[in-house]
């Protein structure tokens, strides 16, 4: 290992593409490690909304993972708590700002969940267990793997939930009017909060299904 | 004083934290083994909603809002300052988490022990700062009802981490499918909490 260590590592090498790819699956950030379910629920009632905040949660994620990494050598580790929510606060509040100048409707959509991505566990718990003791690069795509994981949670969510509750995709209508005249109706029940929870309770239960490794011992 | 009455048993039941909104979902999900952390938890949670709400909401009515220094100087009159809030309610969550630890270890070190780690954690809560921004966004009048929506939430807060911990105690004796143990089976029977408690939505008090 000392040998490859003194020629440098090619940027994708395989395992830095582990990086990239574990937390989408064995290592989902909110199917396995339970981390940032707080801001990502309550905006799954529809498509874009959820879109929109998983891009936000993988920029900041990303970015802050990488500042973190080229601050760790100088992060005193008695303060570096509130060093790490000072640098998430600043991205959040440039997030947020863009938001409501591009996407205002969104933004009001999403209303405190931007600012909640400070909190999200998600980004405090990678930059605690990854940016704080490895490089830049490989923090970075830390940040995108986990980012990524956590939105693609989110979108599958949202787009069961939009599917069923209100028959769209993206504001688009998808299932046809001739269904309705059928006596299809939509299911009012998956718009409500709580169905996001069974949503994602079933996520789980098809995940750990098909891989037994995670079932959970205790 | 209606007005106090009817905020508080809002926030607890109808604006419930966690089955309206999901805020503080993952300590809700951490440490919701046995009742009796929890319920310490859930303490910590109010003291310190209770003393961050109003904290921030004077901060937002007398720095931040649109026009609100005004009482500084008539020239700032027009100055909005509310992009600044996330930094400053984050600012001011963990400076007063690491304050109220530091007197309730001096006054009350029983308390102190009995609350344990979990006093450092509520900083990174989403309840407590989702409580703040909230108190923003319903654009809160008074410091009374400021007080009155942070005990109420807390209180909420509490009640939603007993009870799903108590029936998380119980349902280690039941034969739950394997792949659904732990963290699955905890989703689905907060979602069906959830609906339990919509019964109360659309109530006015």
């Amino acid at each position: 290992m000392s040998k490859a260590g003194k020629t440098r590592e090619p940027l994708f090498s395989a395992k830095n593409m582990k990086l990239l790819s574990n937390p989408l699956s064995k290592e989902n950030p909110i199917t396995i490690q339970v981390l940032g379910i707080c801001s990502a629920l309550a905006v799954t009632v529809q498509v874009k909304p959820a879109l929109v905040l998983a891009i936000a949660v993988v920029a900041v994620i990303a970015i802050a993972n990488v500042l973190t990494s080229l601050l760790r050598k100088m992060i005193a580790p008695r303060i570096r708590i509130i060093v790490q929510l000072v640098i998430i606060a600043m991205l959040v509040i440039m997030v947020d700002q863009i938001l409501k100048a591009f996407v205002y409707d969104v933004s009001k959509q999403l209303s405190v969940f931007v600012g909640l991505i400070i909190t999200n566990c998600i980004v405090m718990g990678r930059l605690e267990a990854f940016g704080m003791g490895n490089p830049p690069w490989k923090s970075f795509l830390d940040g995108i793997g986990n980012g990524v994981g956590y939105g693609v949670i989110l979108v599958i969510v949202a787009f069961f939930r939009e599917l069923f509750g209100s028959g769209t995709l993206m504001g688009y209508q998808i299932i046809p009017e001739s269904v309705y005249d059928f006596g299809y109706e939509n299911n009012g029940l998956m718009i409500l909060p709580p169905m996001a929870l069974i949503v994602v309770g079933v996520i789980i239960w098809v995940q750990r299904h098909r891989d037994k490794e995670l079932i959970d011992k205790s | 004083m209606q007005d106090l009455f009817s905020i508080f048993v809002r926030s607890i039941f109808i604006d419930n934290m966690i089955f309206a909104y999901f805020l503080g979902m993952c300590s809700y999900l951490a440490v919701s083994k046995t009742v009796k952390t929890s319920m310490g938890l859930g303490l910590a949670v109010i003291f310190v909603l209770f003393i961050t709400v109003p904290v921030n909401f004077l901060i937002n009515k007398y720095f931040l809002a649109k026009g609100a220094l005004s009482w500084l100087s008539s020239g700032l009159a027009d100055v909005d300052l509310s992009f600044l809030s996330f930094i400053m309610f984050i600012a001011v969550i963990a400076a007063m988490v690491q304050l109220v630890e530091m007197v309730i270890e001096k006054f009350s070190p029983a308390l102190y022990s009995a609350l344990g780690i979990f006093l450092p954690l509520i900083a990174v809560n989403c309840a407590i700062l989702g409580a703040s921004l909230f108190m923003q966004e319903r654009e809160l009048q008074t410091i009374g009802e400021s007080v009155a929506f942070g005990l109420g939430s807390g209180l909420g807060w509490l009640l939603a981490i007993v009870a799903i911990a108590a029936i998380r105690e119980k349902i280690r004796y039941s034969n739950v499918p394997a792949p659904l143990r732990g963290l699955g089976i905890t989703f689905i029977i907060t979602g069906l909490m959830g609906i339990a408690f919509m019964s109360f939505f659309g109530i006015t008090i």
